[in-house]
């Protein structure tokens, strides 16, 4: 410690009056905070009565466009956007008003989709928000729509809490206690799996999520899962986990986390000599996963929606996605197009862009989306079949080939 | 027995990329005894410079062992023109400030060069490319690849070459004159910022060559990679005894073998909560690591 010798007091005397005059300070920001927290509750209402009835129909984007979940961003930003121009190119909506996205990056981060939300509801004034596609990021967002109530769609979170937190928040994609019985169902009666090991995640909600529904399911079917074991998003080595479960030699394991760490995994896994099938969930659809390379043999993944599906549709949209981006759309895309598909049916239905009416209209949506008639239901999720595909390798490219169909209950 | 020699192959892997950044942290830290923070980030500029000299040659899918070295050798040479650009512009304005200055400008330079890269190439991850054929080598149901075991073997030839120039050359013996009184060196004739130069271009070089190295085997990079790996690297440093040469590769191994050891457990995810742990019982216990001694031992 450096003492200034021109001080004439003692370093006591000088934090006295420090706090002397700081507690005052503190005084002056205790009335502020007051008076701005009674503020920001008059500021509390449905963003609709900001709406006059003219002009563009503001609609809130908030996506992971760069970051570990760039891919889902990039994706579910296109798929909007497609839905979008079509919908304004057709004259709009409430008699020819053109929608109008504002699009917010989060950089993958959970505390930046709530802080994107934020601005995107109390300064941008925007009807309804869309988003996120992981569940974290969904769940660090929706109390921020749920409290100002305005809508929101998720167009691809599938962990179960996530319409949980509010009778704002709606979804277009089926669930993962779904998910994962249709993993545990695939793995047990088709590929004839009796043990399995898993992988989670346990920096995402949708990978913890996930694994208990996979875990539960197959044990009910008779099959045996020995304990998961976790790793944390962004870890780049997993040797030391694989070869642990590759000591319970199980007939196959379920990798529940998102692509990124799934190429390495795959690839890490195969380097140990381990040959047994890899399944993942909807979180393995990102353009990373390609780097698995042909380790991603004997992999398979479930899914919202095969591109092989004739139905009009499905080859509407894929012509127009091709058309437009160049490359195949996946189901990321497939679900964010719906998601604005839905929302557009119930302005439409509502009449109006008041949040509430907005609301009792998506509640009673019945749409018949890329992915599946999309009918909400009293928990505001969406009951679809699922798709498992084979996921190969050719060319530089995962590819994702149809396997079968699995229905819900 | 199968899964324990698994894992202690597993955990020498591991050790070894940590001591390939620990021996830069204390090759730095033994002339100038200044913690370089900014080194675990030098390493991921030295995994990009790969990324993008492999991409611009075109050796994705197209492996080589010749245009794999000539890649590293490039990262190497960029990297050690970054590290020489650092010491200039960010330690040597602070370099007879008090101590604690100049490691503040490191934890600085460490920010700028974790979030300058995010802005330029963005935070997403990529993907390094396969520069060399991929094997995997099989002992009596022990898998290691080439890539793993080249990091192993880069690391003792850093080792011994590093010992031999610190030892036996007339730069190391600069080195060690700066180490010791950087007034006294000057005045018998040494041109100190020349040295204190050579060490930070050798050390970034290190680094870079460790960031290719490891980019080939963990083939995923980013921006914030060299965050906790340089931690890790620098408690591995720590423990090993800052400033000693063989510390750093003791160092490295133990930490690797440690968290293998513990990802084998059911409390994987405690893994970096023990490295730091490790860290804190080492300064409390023993501040000068296992090779360092309280009698001056410099590089």
């Amino acid at each position: 410690m450096r003492v200034h010798p021109t001080a004439d007091i003692g370093p006591f005397a000088v934090q006295e009056r420090r706090v002397r005059r700081m507690s005052s300070c503190v005084r002056l920001l205790m009335v502020l905070g007051a008076v701005l927290t009674g503020l920001a509750a008059c500021e509390r209402r449905p963003s609709g009565t900001t709406d006059d009835g003219t002009g563009d129909i503001l609609v809130g984007v908030y996506a992971s466009l760069t970051g570990d979940g760039a891919s889902f961003g990039q994706s579910s930003r296109e798929g909007t956007e497609l839905a979008v121009d079509e919908i304004n190119a057709a004259g709009g909506l409430l008699g020819g008003r053109q929608i109008r996205l504002l699009v917010e990056d989060n950089q993958s981060r959970p505390e930046e989709a709530s802080n994107a939300v934020t601005k995107l509801i109390t300064q941008d004034h925007v009807v309804a928000v869309l988003g996120e596609v992981a569940s974290r990021r969904t769940l660090a967002a929706a109390p921020v729509a749920q409290r100002y109530q305005v809508p929101m769609i998720t167009p691809a979170s599938t962990n179960a809490r996530v319409t949980e937190v509010g009778d704002y928040i709606f979804r277009v994609c089926f669930i993962d206690p779904f998910q994962g019985e249709v993993l545990a169902k695939f793995a047990y009666n088709d590929l004839k799996a009796r043990r399995a090991a898993v992988l989670k995640d346990i920096q995402q909600d949708y990978s913890v999520g996930l694994t208990e529904s996979v875990v539960s399911h197959f044990t009910a079917l008779g099959g045996q899962v020995s304990e998961p074991v976790s790793y944390s998003s962004g870890d780049p080595d997993f040797r030391a986990v694989l070869t642990q479960i590759r000591a319970q030699k199980p007939d196959v394991i379920f990798a529940t986390g998102y692509y990124t760490e799934a190429a390495v995994i795959v690839r890490q896994a195969r380097e140990l000599g381990m040959e047994m099938p890899i399944l993942g969930g909807d979180g393995w659809v990102g353009d990373a996963l390609s780097n698995g390379r042909e380790a991603l043999r004997n992999t398979f993944i479930s899914n919202h929606y095969s591109g092989d599906n004739p139905s009009p549709v499905v080859q509407h949209f894929v012509a127009a996605y091709r058309d437009r981006f160049k490359k195949a759309p996946d189901s990321i895309a497939a679900l964010a197009y719906d998601s604005v598909k839905v929302l557009a049916d119930a302005l439409t239905r509502a009449g109006t862009t008041n949040g509430a009416a907005v609301r009792d209209a998506l509640a009673s949506s019945n749409v018949t989306g890329v992915t599946g008639q999309l009918t909400m239901n009293a928990q505001r999720n969406v009951s679809k079949p699922a798709v498992i595909q084979e996921v190969t390798y050719a060319d530089g490219q995962a590819k994702f080939v149809y396997r079968t169909t699995i229905d819900p209950d | 027995m199968e899964t324990l020699l698994q894992q202690i192959i597993n955990g020498l892997s591991l050790g070894a990329i940590y001591a390939l950044i620990a021996l830069g942290y204390t090759m730095v830290y033994g002339v100038l005894r200044l913690i370089n923070f900014a080194h675990g980030d030098v390493y991921m500029l030295g995994a990009f410079a790969g990324y993008f000299l492999a991409n611009a040659l075109g050796l994705d899918g197209h492996p080589s062992v010749f245009w794999a070295i000539l890649v590293t050798i490039g990262a190497m040479a960029i990297c050690a023109a970054i590290g020489v650009v650092i010491e200039r512009f960010a330690y040597k304005p602070v370099r007879h400030h008090p101590r604690l200055t100049a490691l503040i400008t490191a934890i600085g330079v460490s920010l700028l060069l974790e979030y300058g890269g995010q802005v330029v190439f963005g935070a997403t991850p990529r993907f390094f490319p396969q520069m060399i054929e991929s094997r995997t080598y099989a002992l009596g149901g022990v898998q290691i690849t080439n890539q793993n075991l080249l990091i192993i073997v880069v690391a003792v030839i850093v080792m011994f070459g590093l010992e031999y120039i610190v030892h036996r050359t007339r730069i190391g013996k600069a080195m060690r004159a700066t180490s010791y009184n950087l007034s006294v060196a000057k005045l018998m004739g040494i041109n100190t910022d020349r040295v204190i130069a050579f060490t930070f271009a050798l050390g970034s070089a290190l680094a870079a060559a460790g960031g290719v190295l490891v980019a080939l085997a963990i083939p995923r990079i980013d921006p914030l990679m060299g965050l906790m790996t340089g931690l890790k690297a620098f408690v591995a440093a720590v423990l090993g005894g800052i400033g000693s040469i063989p510390g750093a590769m003791v160092g490295g191994v133990l930490i690797g073998l440690m968290e293998t050891g513990l990802s084998a457990t059911a409390y994987s995810t405690y893994r970096d909560a023990v490295a730091f742990g490790v860290l804190i019982l080492i300064l409390i216990v023993r501040p000068s690591g296992i090779f360092g001694s309280s009698v001056v031992e410099k590089v």
